[in-house]
């Protein structure tokens, strides 16, 4: 449990292409999210083998809208998580196999964690 | 064949929690299903701009009414781990026992939910009548029925003397033969398992490949369970996963049956080798770093991740809680089973849905 | 042959006390050290106030210049953070349990 965690950056264009190499051997997805740090919005994705961690982290600028491709191609499950990114976050995420148009949490504030130019 | 759209939720007598079904069926058989969340949604991961680290442990533990102690005590690991505080032996134990005991009351909850389902009413009320004894056993060693309010930052907050241990492993010795009754119903009753068996497939390649966690994942054969990455008492209390190879609704409720005498064991083995020692360390400073920390509730594995940089407030708290990772599994298991088999299908993921919309 | 268990365990239940409580002839059974009404004994206080800065949810309120403590029960969770604070043990928790109440008022000593 006290194992060190490493989150190693990777860029928008190489996401898919990483992603593809940790399914073909065999990790499973744990979780995708999203932090509103000031102007970047970091999105986490985790995977698992066997009790091993692995991360892999990429940047987005918070300022208008911040796009990134959809991993529902390699792992199936992913639309929950990238829904619920856009419904929080306004992040625009491409090629979502399930889209719910950001109806998926109706919240009375849209996008209420995304970070606010005060 | 005309299609009729059938909303099953948010208001259900089976459901625990409201979640929203849209069943196309045909005749019948379902052939698709839309799911709608977002009705428990209260924003509880904006909260830590609000709450310091420390009073954020209340917040944590009311995410939810049935998993809530282990939802705290994955909390303080995380705070932990990022602080480097040594957390005492005899709270590491302290933390472990009630944590099984939290994962009996919760199996023995769905136990009877299970049997609602299928309409089983004097079952399910022997499965909570059980449970009322577990909850007696929590209340004496805590003070609440449902709301531990035990862990805290680097520690327990409260001690358990060897007498209470000697009443609560008689009181177990009751409450396990009482279990065996209603198991043997669950597993081996005519009627029961024409409900269970065969209904809600789930392979071993398809549940790898949702991302499945918890119960419904170690009953299509995945034998994978957190509690071995060795936190709390558990690297000096190996377990063995429990898994089945069928994958449908019988052997989920065979894995959780058998996980309920595995808990027993387990609390017996740790009452035994609890050392002596104080059960909490003080804590100063402001936590700074971040981390994933990752814990076996009744449901599944669940992931805290907790980001710092040394204010009072945390910046980032997410929780990615084991119902929504088995969400997809229910979306995929609900096509081809027929209207009757729905709620015992949406039951045998164990759906906590305030878990998942925090 | 199907299993009779169930029909061992409807047949025990039949003939048994029922496991209920007969409310109301019965009084509720307690069980000590559970967490419950928080209890307030003004004749040590020194209103330093540090039981309201830690309650999690702001349900106690300390006025040094009156001499006033006040608490509201509705918001109060018994999770006893001021009763481990309290420097004089004004404060302690007994196992009763809250009355109904129609308004949302505070308790003042």
């Amino acid at each position: 449990m006290n194992d060190e965690q490493t989150f190693p950056p990777v860029s928008v264009e190489d996401l898919v292409s990483k992603v593809r190499e940790f399914r073909d051997l065999g990790w499973r997805l744990v979780q995708i999210g999203a932090a509103a740090l000031g102007d970047t919005i970091e999105v986490t994705y985790s995977f698992d083998l066997g009790g091993r961690l692995s991360n892999l982290r990429v940047s987005l600028p918070a300022e208008g809208s911040p796009r990134i491709a959809s991993i529902s191609s390699v792992y199936p499950c992913s639309y929950l998580y990238e829904n619920e990114m856009h419904d929080l976050f306004r992040i625009q995420v491409d090629g979502m196999s399930v889209d719910f148009k950001g109806k998926f949490y109706r919240t009375t504030v849209p996008f209420p964690f995304a970070p606010r130019k005060s | 064949m005309p299609r009729t759209i059938i909303p099953f939720g948010p208001q259900h007598p089976v459901l625990p929690e409201p979640i929203h079904l849209d069943l196309a069926i045909e005749d019948e058989k379902v052939v698709d299903v839309i799911p709608t969340v977002g009705f428990v949604h209260r924003g509880l991961e904006k909260l830590v701009e609000r709450k310091d680290y420390q009073e954020f442990v209340y917040v944590a533990e009311r995410i939810c009414g049935i998993c809530s102690f282990i939802h705290g005590q994955t909390y303080c690991q995380a705070i932990e781990t990022i602080m480097k505080v040594e957390v005492p032996p005899r709270a590491r134990y302290l933390r472990t026992i009630w944590g099984e005991l939290s994962r009996i009351h919760s199996h023995l909850l769905w136990l009877g939910l299970l049997a609602d389902s299928f309409g089983f009413e004097s079952l399910f009320m022997h499965s909570w009548r059980i449970r009322e004894k577990v909850l007696d056993i929590i209340e004496a060693t805590t003070g609440g029925r449902v709301i531990f309010g035990s862990c805290k930052i680097g520690g327990v907050r409260r001690d358990i003397n060897p007498a209470a241990f000697q009443t609560m492993l008689a009181q177990l010795a009751g409450i396990e033969k009482d279990m065996r009754e209603i198991v043997d119903v669950f597993l081996n009753d005519s009627t029961v398992k024409e409900r269970l068996v065969g209904v809600g497939i789930l392979t071993k390649e398809e549940a790898h490949a949702l991302g499945c966690v918890g119960p419904t994942m170690r009953a299509s054969g995945i034998a994978q369970d957190m509690r071995q990455l060795g936190y709390a008492a558990f690297d000096e209390i190996p377990i063995e996963p429990i898994t089945r190879p069928e994958g449908d609704s019988h052997a989920r409720c065979s894995v959780r049956c058998a996980e309920l005498f595995q808990s027993v064991d387990i609390i017996r083995r740790a009452i035994a080798r609890i050392p002596i020692g104080e059960i909490a360390v003080k804590v100063t400073g402001n936590p700074n770093g971040e981390y994933l920390a990752r814990t076996e509730q009744p449901r599944g594995e669940v992931a805290y991740y907790l980001k710092a940089n040394g204010a009072k407030n945390l910046q980032r708290f997410r929780v990615r809680t084991p119902t929504f990772a088995n969400l997809p599994a229910l979306v995929k298991m609900l096509p081809g089973c027929f209207l009757a088999d729905v709620p015992v299908i949406v039951l045998t993921i164990d759906p906590c849905i305030s878990c998942t919309e925090r | 042959m199907a299993s009779l268990g169930m029909t061992k365990l409807t047949l025990k239940s039949a003939f048994r006390r029922p496991v209920t409580r007969g409310y109301p002839l019965e009084p509720r059974r307690v069980i000590p050290d559970s967490r419950g009404l928080l209890v307030f004994v003004k004749d040590n206080c020194v209103f330093c106030s540090v039981c309201r800065k830690k309650c999690p949810t702001a349900a106690i309120g300390v006025n040094r210049n009156q001499k006033k403590w006040t608490i509201d029960r509705l918001r109060c969770i018994s999770c006893g953070y001021c009763v481990e604070s309290c420097p004089k043990q004004c404060l302690s928790l007994s196992t009763d349990i809250a009355a109904p109440t129609v308004t949302k008022d505070r308790d003042t000593y």
